[in-house]
């Protein structure tokens, strides 16, 4: 028996969408006492859809609305084997403060899904409800602990705003609509070679401003360090790192599918935005005194490095856009494990006085946030530095110098504040005993920060030709 | 013979697994065996690394001027882990290893805190510093040379003095920024030439045009590395904050990074920026003899005024280098090699009195003679050495740089003979004031003359000092071929 080619296609979100249906109602008969159970078949599913999303068959399907490709399935198997350790290192933790819940594990396979949606949209209707889909989720994971006043208060906000930005993304999409005439990525693409009028650059920059709302992209970034300092840890670190890389590459998708004639008026938009970003994250950071809220900006500045390699609009800058997030994710995933991982007297670490003198008292950890620091410092051979090195490499032979250099000298400002929390963690005495780091989130953090800082040379070639296979995909020169 | 030099690159890495499966499997009790058995785990991979430098520079054939021992894998995306050395490297790779067992040595008793850490951080410093001689793939290169600032960070903050925290943040900013630059210039070799090996890049030719930016961006990389005047304030205070065993490293390998990149880079790759910025290269040059020489000469913390000592002896080395003649460049390398010895041995001297006394004041010492008269002929010997006296190796640096400068500018040779006499000026009444006289200071009545270990520290470093110093065909045979192959190329390709 042959399944019918459309399910073949999208099997992985099917997998997810009636995998998150049928643990809600596992969850809905068996109560909290089910929680573990439920994550940890969560995580099974996870597993299984980006297994099934690296070999199931490509195309597009639902007349347009759907694409399968060597993009989406390289972008799919990152986000949902992020979204599996995301569960794994929301669920203990939750346990540990007496909060947890079954629904945790559900809503993070929604974003999921939603996720899967964002990086296959090949109209504007499915991207929207992608983002939705994965923005609603999002909103609850942020207030997941609701007697938690910061928390309530950061998913309010990202509510709030997330509103807003989805406003402002489905009005550019209106105007498209008027003036192209369809919703689907590849009609518009003809509509705009014919000749893009006013209407329609006035479309493409709405939706520019909708989708940097949701990859953080300064000046729409004021949402970031709330819901990072806000969120719980574990939801930050879910946060931080899968959706960033669907919204990138929905990003890519929807400008470089749908309006590849419009790249000299778009691309000015998005080299602004890495200008904004970067400098924003570089010089904020210097004043943060909670690391959440520091990553908050280094997010910010991170995704500035992102889009000058979508700027470039080549098939090198996708392919470095690519490489830059998978990097990026996991040295922000580590950083947040570790995080999670640490508390002092059972209170959870997060200011820098917090972590002085942890290299005596968690040396394993101490060392994994260091390894961490100087990737995201982008130090060699630290992972950091090739994601920086494909950007760079593409943005300087796509001809846009100018934002290189700034990018490079913003890395070596925003270098300050790492360097800091090595310090801090190094030089510095210790205030008090740290409490035993737990174990899972310690391996995580650990285990990350170990890839990141030297075994990432030897996974450099695949994840070169993965991600050259997947930026092939969009068609470019 | 095939992987020899990546056997010597990474040969410490394996003295690093050792010590951290000692440092985290140790139960707390044992904490001093952990201390001992790190350091004796540092030594002995120290030793071996030396072991096996010595046996890849017997085997290595000084007639070839191209690169030998070459290592070629393909890696990524059209990079590769290229390895190998020719003259001008081989000797670079042979004095990491060689001072890093001495540095292991100095810091024996005085590290006491977090043992296993240093050790780590010294072997980690070592494969870069090795690692980058050898490099012959650009990115290869520049993660080795971008990656040496993090140990080195860490041992200057981590083991540093009182103010540790301001000059190791300084250290690295400073050299990162310059750093970044390089590495926008090396990716857009790579996007240009399309292809980022060295021994391909160095018969590639850039357009005049792009040569110049090029030249300029892997300038800002070596002249702070160097360090040249004015990129030098980064120097005097990691210097003077690092413990001994850093300054040693920072003297002895990591300011000759930037010559070598001249070397490697600058001159085979833009040979027509070269002959454009050589009056640049020629006047820092001569400011930074004379001015640190003249800075040195106030100083009153002994290792400050090496430190200006040492940006005082590097402007002869960019100026051998520009000078664009084989006495220029061979002497720029001796000068390199043998200033690698003997700052190295100068910081190990004050190393020795600031264990015994924990101050460097100058004002606070005088008369050691009378109580340690083997640490004040040690002392004079490498002084002397600092100052070129015939005999020992700074002489023949000198001596060679100078007629090649003689070749390239008549000017510059006159200013930087002034500089010759301003260091014997302030070598010799630095040493005055800490070694001769009477005792005056109670507090030194009982300090003690070098002990065995201290001996035998010093003792390679004489012997390298005054050999080379007497016979430096050891050091040029070896460096000449490459050294001909070097001047001719530029010859050829700036019309000079």
């Amino acid at each position: 028996m042959t399944l019918p080619l459309e399910i073949q296609i999208a099997a992985s979100e099917l997998i997810l969408a009636i995998g998150a249906l049928a643990l809600l109602i596992l969850g809905a008969f068996r109560g909290d006492r089910s929680t573990g159970l439920v994550s940890l078949l969560a995580g099974l599913v996870l597993t299984a859809a980006a297994a099934t999303a690296a070999f199931s068959p490509m195309g597009v399907i639902f007349r347009g609305g759907f694409v399968a490709d060597a993009a989406s399935a390289f972008a799919k198997v990152f986000i949902y084997l992020f979204s599996a350790i995301a569960i794994l290192l929301g669920e203990r933790w939750l346990s540990r403060l007496k909060s947890s819940r079954f629904e945790y594990p559900v809503l993070v396979m929604l974003a999921a899904v939603g996720m899967g949606m964002m990086v296959s949209a090949g109209d504007l209707i499915s991207l929207y409800i992608g983002v939705e889909l994965q923005s609603l989720a999002l909103y609850v994971l942020c207030a997941f602990r609701r007697d938690d006043a910061k928390a309530s208060e950061a998913a309010l906000k990202y509510f709030v705003l997330g509103a807003l930005s989805s406003g402002i993304l489905l009005y550019g999409a209106s105007l498209i609509y008027g003036f192209a005439g369809s919703t689907r990525f590849a009609d518009i693409s003809h509509a705009v070679h014919a000749g893009a009028g006013t209407g329609v650059i006035f479309g493409v920059v709405f939706l520019i401003c909708g989708v940097a709302f949701k990859v953080s992209a300064a000046p729409f970034h004021m949402w970031t360090p709330d819901v990072y300092e806000g969120a719980p840890t574990p939801v930050v670190a879910f946060i931080s790192a899968a959706p960033k890389l669907a919204a990138m590459v929905l990003f890519a998708r929807l400008l470089l599918q749908a309006f590849p004639d419009a790249i000299e008026q778009w691309r000015q938009v998005i080299v602004v935005l890495a200008f904004i970003s970067i400098a924003v994250g570089a010089l904020a950071g210097l004043v943060q005194k909670n690391l959440k809220r520091l990553l908050a900006y280094s997010s910010i500045a991170n995704i500035g490095y992102a889009l000058i390699g979508l700027a470039t609009g080549g098939q090198n800058g996708v392919q470095a856009l690519l490489v830059f997030m998978v990097l990026y994710m996991i040295d922000v995933t580590g950083f947040f494990a570790c995080m999670v991982a640490l508390s002092r007297q059972g209170r959870p670490i997060e200011r820098f006085e917090d972590f002085a003198g942890l290299a005596k008292e968690q040396p394993g950890l101490a060392l994994a946030i260091t390894g961490l620091s100087f990737s995201v410092m982008g130090i060699p051979p630290f992972s950091g530095f090739w994601g920086k090195f494909y950007i760079f490499k593409a943005a300087l032979a796509g001809g846009l110098w100018p934002i290189a250099v700034f990018g490079l000298v913003g890395s070596v400002i925003a270098a300050f504040y790492y360097l800091r929390l090595v310090k801090i963690m190094w030089f510095d005495p210790s205030p008090g005993a740290a409490d035993p780091a737990p174990v899972d989130a310690r391996w995580i953090g650990m285990g990350l920060a170990l890839f990141s800082s030297g075994f990432v040379v030897f996974a450099l070639n695949p994840l070169d030709q993965a991600a050259r296979a997947a930026a092939r995909a969009f068609g470019l020169g | 013979m095939s992987f020899i030099l990546s056997a010597i690159v990474f040969a410490p890495i394996v003295g690093v697994i050792a010590i951290t499966a000692l440092r985290f499997f140790a139960k707390p009790s044992e904490a001093e065996a952990v201390k001992r058995n790190s350091r004796w785990i540092a030594l002995w991979t120290t030793l071996a690394t030396l072991a096996l430098s010595v046996l890849m520079v017997a085997n290595f054939d000084p007639a070839n001027a191209g690169f030998q021992f070459s290592e070629s894998i393909p890696w990524f995306s059209g990079a590769r882990y290229q390895m190998g050395v020719d003259g001008i490297s081989v000797l670079f790779v042979l004095l990491t290893a060689f001072l890093m067992p001495l540095c292991i040595a100095a810091s024996w008793n005085t590290i006491q805190d977090r043992v296993a850490e240093y050790m780590i951080a010294f072997l980690l410093l070592e494969v870069l510093m090795i690692g980058v001689f050898c490099a012959m793939d650009l990115i290869l290169f520049y993660i080795f040379f971008e990656g040496g600032l993090i140990p080195m960070f860490l041992i200057i903050g981590i083991w540093g003095g009182k103010n540790r925290v301001y000059a190791a943040y300084k250290f690295f900013l400073y050299t990162l920024l310059g750093s970044v630059l390089m590495l926008a210039a090396i990716l857009v070799m790579a996007s240009v030439a399309k292809t980022t090996s060295i021994p391909e890049l160095m018969v590639y030719k850039f357009a005049p045009g792009l040569q110049t930016w090029l030249w300029l961006a892997f300038f800002a990389s070596f002249a702070v590395k160097l360090p040249m005047w004015p990129f030098h304030t980064w120097l005097p205070d990691a210097h003077v904050e690092a413990p001994t065993a850093g300054s040693v490293i920072l003297a002895g390998i990591l300011l000759k990074l930037g010559g070598y990149g001249f070397l490697r880079f600058s001159l085979p790759m833009f040979p027509v920026a070269s002959t454009l910025f050589t009056p640049l290269i020629f006047t820092l040059s001569v400011i930074a003899i004379i001015y640190t020489s003249l800075v040195a000469f106030r100083q009153t913390d002994i290792k400050k005024l090496i430190a200006y000592s040492s940006v005082a002896h590097m402007g002869f080395v960019t100026m051998g280098i520009f000078a664009g003649n084989i006495y220029g460049v061979q002497g720029a390398i001796f000068q390199m090699i043998s200033h690698g010895l003997i700052s190295a041995a100068l910081f190990l001297c004050v190393g020795v009195i600031y264990d015994r006394m924990h101050t460097r004041e100058i004002a606070f010492y005088g008369g050691l003679v009378n109580r340690m008269p083997w640490y004040a002929a040690v002392f004079m010997l490498f002084t002397m050495g600092n100052v070129g006296l015939p005999a020992t190796s700074g002489f023949v640096g000198e001596i060679l740089t100078m007629t090649g400068l003689y070749g390239a500018s008549t000017w510059a040779v006159l200013f930087a003979t002034t500089g010759v006499i301003l260091s014997a000026v302030y070598m010799l009444t630095c040493y005055r004031k800490v070694v001769m006289g009477d005792l005056v200071n109670p507090k030194l009545s009982g300090i003690t003359d070098l002990d065995w270990r201290e001996v035998a520290i010093f003792a390679p470093l004489i012997v390298g000092t005054l050999v080379l110093g007497i016979y430096p065909h050891l050091v040029l045979g070896v460096t000449q071929a490459s050294a001909e192959r070097l001047v001719d190329a530029w010859r050829a390709t700036a019309g000079g």
